[in-house]
């Protein structure tokens, strides 16, 4: 196991993949002689060549479409979008073209293409630099999309998306490209569907994704140390589709949910999640779940108003705490006394 | 331009020179936040083509490298500075940033993050204009990298099509972010791309501001007189990087210093100095003066101001008590 940034690991899975097999391209802007905003391209122009490492003009909705054009016969495009923002301009030809082809064509064609992204909001980028878009990627058929809250998944994920046959979009985050953790020394593929228990505990469940997955680990953190709650955390790295057994098999044990989005809550990662509970194991529950999700606002740029729209593990926490509190009253099922007892 | 005229550009152009590099400072000293792009090198693009318009009259909309755009359509420097620094009494009261400086009043119709985004919004603005009868154009100043986006030809197509009173001013400065323009960009010379839309267009020396000015009065006659958008290409140079995260280190040492010999300042000083207009020691004190508003007015005014509140988060979002959202009901103020 070496330890690795989250860019190092993109870069590596790139590396790896352009060296095996000549199809590969890359494509995006800034991303050859540049090497990528976020490095995750470095030094792959000097080594696989213009034809190969492509920079592209300012052009997302047609450089996407050529990319998607090119993975119809058979190329296999990796497009880096800058930023999540700047891929609403392609939205056309990744949902239009790459999302509905297989289907279109009744399996004929497919887009084997991976497009990846850093989202999120970073340090007062202001509003039109800090979308939050995945609930907008996963509420579309025929496109996969999976976020990587750690080096090995960033690693394993783009490793598997680059060989797979669907079209795939890797959400990652703009504050996480410098966050290190273990990755395998040899070939590794992660999975594209599933989720992770990033902490096993028994009496709530707390889900994320990419950044939220950190936030609900220090909670979880303050919460055994403080006040005796043991959490457990899904890590929901694919979120189309979503793990509706993963999902089904921890809140049938914790019996208590709660979905940390770093996105407005509606029509969200949370409401989906929950949407899913309801359909799999509504009996289970001891309480409501809840979501901890941003203020429905444009992100601001002053620093202090950019802090109160976003969620952090502190309102998780306190989400926690309330809901506990709740589902103690005489009126819950749960009779208990203690935090730590489950279902009776 | 008139000899009066030349000495107050000069100090106009030196004011956003100096106003810029006390925002680097600020930035530096971690004062500013965010993206924040520069424009020392660019000074006469936005001064010339504002000589030649009607500050304040004619709307302007721009990209993210806004401040000194805003800032000749009128908006005060200092809520301009507040702005960068996220307060209250900033131009967009914080919320928007260095991307974002907006003054409605000034007609600074505002700076955009998304590049080519400001081109149809502009049509629309000239679109509003000629339905109005208003004497005022549509100013739109953007890069060249822009112009490889959808909206660069779906807007020219649109603002020809239906005569737009829209002048499309291009600042090339010749890369876009780390990427030089022949590396982005099949044909270089971006006042050509237009023709075939039938817009008029011309490209001149973006450094010297007396020949922007000369360029742009043409542009602007032209689109204020009825006969349909105009494009009007400036060539010129960022002397810093693309924003503050960027090195700069793509760019050739010798493109640099070519570049600086053409400054567009020292250009306009130089020959008012020779003309015998102003002398050395006036641009000194000039000099002096700008700095001594810039610390003890503007950055004061920055630094003073107060915070947004928290629990103002979410005004602005959406309009307040608009009577429509219950027509029938009394909560309406109609
Ligand atoms: C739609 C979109 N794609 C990419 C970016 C990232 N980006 C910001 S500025 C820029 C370069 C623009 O260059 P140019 O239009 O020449 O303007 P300049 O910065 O040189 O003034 C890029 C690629 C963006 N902001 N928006
Ligand atoms: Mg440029």
């Amino acid at each position: 196991m070496a330890t690795m940034m989250y860019w190092e690991a993109l870069q590596r899975a790139h590396d790896e993949e352009l060296a095996r097999d000549p199809l590969v391209i890359v494509m995006g802007e800034d991303i050859g002689v540049a090497g990528g905003t976020y490095k995750a391209t470095k030094g792959l122009y000097d080594k696989y060549g213009p034809e190969r490492i492509m920079d592209t003009p300012i052009s997302e909705n047609g450089f996407t479409g050529l990319g998607i054009g090119a993975s119809f016969i058979g190329i296999r495009p990796i497009i880096e979008l800058m930023s999540v923002n700047f891929a609403w301009l392609a939205m056309d030809q990744i949902f239009n073209s790459a999302a509905k082809v297989r289907y279109m064509s009744g399996g004929q064609l497919t887009a084997p293409v991976v497009i990846r992204s850093p989202g999120g909001t970073a340090h007062q980028l202001g509003a039109q630099h800090s979308a939050r878009m995945e609930k907008v990627f996963m509420g579309v058929a025929g496109l996969r999309v999976v976020t990587p809250s750690n080096a090995r998944q960033a690693y394993g994920l783009l490793k598997s998306a680059v060989r797979c046959d669907d079209p795939v979009f890797i959400y990652e985050h703009e504050l996480m490209y410098n966050m290190k953790s273990d990755v395998p020394d040899g070939e590794y593929f992660h999975p594209l569907e599933g989720s992770e228990i990033a902490r096993a505990g028994r009496d709530i469940t707390l889900f994320g994704y990419n950044i939220s997955v950190h936030w609900c680990l220090q909670a979880a953190e303050i919460l055994a140390a403080q006040h005796g709650i043991d959490c457990e955390v899904v890590d929901l790295f694919s979120l189309s589709p979503l793990d509706r057994a993963g999902i089904k098999a921890s809140v049938s044990k914790t019996h208590r949910a709660l979905i940390a989005e770093e996105a407005e809550a509606a029509v969200g990662v949370g409401s989906e999640v929950m949407a899913i509970i309801n359909e799999e194991c509504f009996f289970e529950l001891d309480a409501a779940p809840v979501r901890v999700s941003a203020k429905n606002v444009p992100i601001p740029y002053n620093h202090t108003l950019e802090k109160a729209a976003v969620p952090s593990s502190k309102d998780i926490v306190h989400a926690v705490l309330k809901m506990l509190d709740h589902s103690q009253h005489p009126t819950s099922r749960d009779t208990s006394t203690s935090l730590h007892v489950g279902k009776s | 331009m008139k000899p009066a005229d030349k000495k107050r550009v000069l100090r106009e152009m030196l004011f956003a020179r100096r106003f810029e590099e006390r925002c680097y400072e600020a930035y530096v000293e971690r004062k500013i936040g965010g993206f924040l792009h520069l424009y020392p090198g660019q000074e006469a693009c936005a001064q010339g083509v504002m000589e030649a318009a009607r500050p304040g009259h004619d709307y302007v909309i721009t990209g993210y490298r806004d401040h000194i755009h805003a800032i000749k359509c009128g908006a005060d420097p200092k809520a301009v500075m507040a702005e960068l620094y996220g307060k209250e009494t900033g131009s967009s009261k914080g919320r928007g940033g260095s991307m974002h400086i907006f003054d409605v009043e000034h007609h600074m119709m505002g700076g955009y993050a998304l590049v080519g985004g400001p081109f149809p919004l502009a049509a629309g603005i000239a679109k509003g204009l000629k339905m109005k009868g208003s004497d005022a154009i549509s100013i739109c100043f953007l890069g060249d990298a822009a112009n490889n986006q959808g909206t660069f030809h779906e807007t020219m197509n649109m603002a020809k099509l239906w005569n737009l009173p829209v002048l499309f001013v291009c600042e090339n400065n010749l890369y876009g972010i780390g990427t030089r323009i022949d590396r982005s960009t099949a044909v270089i010379e971006q006042y050509k791309r237009v023709s075939g839309y039938g817009i008029p267009a011309a490209q001149v020396d973006g450094q010297d501001v007396e020949i922007v000015y000369d360029a742009a009065k043409i542009a602007v006659d032209h689109v204020r007189s009825g006969k349909g958008p105009y494009f009007l290409e400036l060539m010129t140079y960022r002397y810093r990087g693309h924003s503050m995260s960027d090195s700069n280190a793509y760019r050739a040492k010798d493109e640099e210093r070519m570049w600086s010999k053409r400054d567009p300042i020292i250009l306009l000083r130089d020959r008012l100095i020779k003309a015998g207009t102003i002398t050395l020691d006036d641009y000194k004190t000039m000099d002096t003066e700008i700095l001594d508003q810039i610390e003890n007015q503007i950055i004061k005014f920055a630094e003073d101001s107060p915070e947004p509140v928290v629990t103002e988060l979410e005004k602005y979002v959406l309009a307040e008590n608009d009577p429509y959202v219950h027509p029938h009901s009394s909560r309406g103020t109609h």
